[in-house]
């Protein structure tokens, strides 16, 4: 008896010692073979914000279509984690941010090299479950009594920008629940849990049929910032380089543009 | 350790034991480290915070509750009712010990959810009462499996006794078999208030997160991760200080266990009384 619940003791502490789940997604970059025609070769390693996954999955294909050299691998995470991983010395090339605080963050810590450039802008939306069974018409909708919206929590960029609009258009929204990330968030309402969320437009389009949205005008005053940037102490520094100017460029304005991100 | 050592416990066998410990060990000293101690007091009062240990223990109090509600009477029949197919169905029982529980929530959404199985039928997204239910789901079988061992080892000589001399069911189940598990019962409903006090996913997933109503400790920590490192860590260590009581208190349950024959004794003594 005593036996067991030490071994459960011991399952238990080990649970609660390995629950602080950690990522550590940075794979080493490859040593860069030279090549006569093409500069770019090696891995490179792309740190970048959860909601550009869809897109930056697909340019890097394209990324390395262009370079046959070269190979891309990315570490998507929310911004601050993100933040912090360089901080505690994660090799990356590139580290795109979902907002310009947390880019700041990461120059502050000194882990940016250069300036970083703003290359795509996101707004809110709301998204409703399809069919919108609450009937959600407005942003001022939302604080009706009836309707259970969900939201970011403060804390986090979508979170944050939420509380903007709401200041800005005079609404006070009492959610049933702020969640931790705009994933969280989409999911209560594609799940129909919810029968509104704040979300980013992005975030509607990359959802399909599983979510509706409903325009609201509120939105356009709220912009967040997409910034990206090449990381100091770069295993890959020209490789990084190579990508920031994809993404920048043309290649990159088109796909951004197709997933529903706002020129810079 | 000790006395292992004197019955011919390999020595490379303490030494890997005690690499074990500190595998355990280290990183929670690693993370008491990292508190910033001159304003430990003011981060872990904060009204959040506050909130969200209250929130905790209250929901994980009544998840626990409805662990041995439910749980001694499935305990008692995997340890004591032979059916065909028991070995499958103590598999799906223990199932929340194994799965993710991001996974658990997500199961639990189809069922209780607005669109689940039950159609609506309990409304419980964003509440209260859905952060006990999916706490209730992940502690079950801590309480299930450490209280079914505790039923088979125990034997059923006393209650065939008990029966024996015209005890009713019901009355073995009281008078016999639930006080000879009795510590069972107890460290099994404390590793399931543990479990339950830690639980992040499934109500993350299935319950939402709102202050004072849904967002328990570890959610709280969580989010205080995105813009206060420093009141993640304090309130880590609380969960932490709160485990480890946990731990020894259940650790405390076991060791007061009768010495086996002074309980076979008090075990017969029942049983007289019961017949």
């Amino acid at each position: 008896m005593s036996r067991r619940v030490r071994v459960a003791a011991a399952l238990l502490l080990a649970g609660a010692a390995l629950t602080g789940c950690s990522s550590a997604g940075a794979a080493p970059s490859a040593a860069p073979s030279a090549s006569a025609t093409d500069t770019v070769s090696g891995t490179v390693t792309v740190f970048a914000a959860a909601s550009l996954t869809k897109t930056f999955t697909e340019l890097g294909k394209e990324f390395e279509a262009a370079h046959p050299g070269a190979k891309v691998t990315f570490s998507f995470a929310g911004s601050s984690d993100l933040v912090s991983q360089l901080t505690a010395g994660a090799p990356a090339d590139v580290f795109a941010s979902a907002d310009e605080a947390n880019m700041s963050k990461a120059v502050d810590a000194k882990v940016i090299d250069g300036d970083p450039v703003d290359f795509a802008t996101n707004v809110l939306a709301i998204a409703v479950p399809p069919g919108n069974p609450a009937h959600v018409k407005s942003f001022a909708d939302l604080a009706s009594p009836g309707v259970k919206t969900v939201v970011c929590a403060p804390q986090v960029p979508c979170g944050a920008a939420t509380a903007k609009v709401e200041k800005s258009a005079g609404v006070t929204l009492a959610p049933v629940s702020q969640e931790s990330s705009v994933t969280d968030v989409l999911g209560k309402v594609s799940s129909g849990e919810a029968d509104a969320g704040i979300v980013y437009r992005t975030d509607v389009k990359g959802a399909g049929s599983a979510v509706e949205s409903v325009p609201f005008p509120e939105a356009a005053k709220t912009v967040n910032v997409y910034p990206i940037a090449t990381v100091a102490k770069a295993p890959n520094a020209d490789g990084g380089a190579a990508f920031v100017a994809f993404v920048t460029g043309p290649d990159g304005r088109k796909a951004l543009t197709a997933a529903g991100f706002g020129a810079p | 350790m000790i006395a292992g050592a004197r019955l011919g416990v390999p020595r490379w066998i303490l030494v890997v034991a005690a690499v074990g410990a500190l595998f355990v060990l280290l990183p929670l000293v690693a993370m008491a480290l990292r508190v910033d101690w001159a304003h430990f007091v003011p981060l872990i009062t904060s009204p959040s915070s506050v909130d969200a240990l209250l929130l905790s223990l209250r929901t994980s109090l009544v998840a626990t509750a409805g662990c041995l509600v439910l749980g001694i009477p499935m305990a008692i029949v995997l340890a004591r009712v032979p059916f065909a197919g028991q070995r499958v169905v103590r598999a799906i029982v223990l199932l929340p010990l194994v799965l993710p529980p991001v996974v658990g929530g997500l199961a639990l959404l189809a069922l209780y959810g607005r669109r689940g199985l039950l159609g609506g039928a309990l409304d419980v997204a964003f509440s209260t009462p859905a952060v006990v239910i999916a706490q209730t789901f992940v502690a079950l079988p801590f309480l299930v499996l450490s209280l079914e061992g505790a039923l088979r080892s125990a034997g059923e000589r006393y209650e065939a006794v008990a029966a024996t001399l015209g005890a009713r069911p019901s009355a073995v189940l009281f008078r016999v078999t639930l006080p000879l598990v009795l510590p069972a019962v107890v460290s099994g409903a404390i590793l399931s208030f543990a479990r339950a006090l830690g639980e992040f996913g499934a109500t993350l997933t299935f319950a939402g997160s709102l202050q004072g109503v849904t967002r328990t400790l570890p959610l709280e920590i969580y989010l205080q991760r995105e813009t206060d490192p420093d009141a993640a860590v304090a309130l880590s260590l609380v969960l932490v200080a709160v485990a480890i009581a946990v731990v020894a208190v259940a650790h405390g349950a076991g060791e007061r266990v009768q010495p086996w024959r002074a309980r076979r004794r008090s075990a017969i003594s029942t049983a007289r009384t019961a017949a």
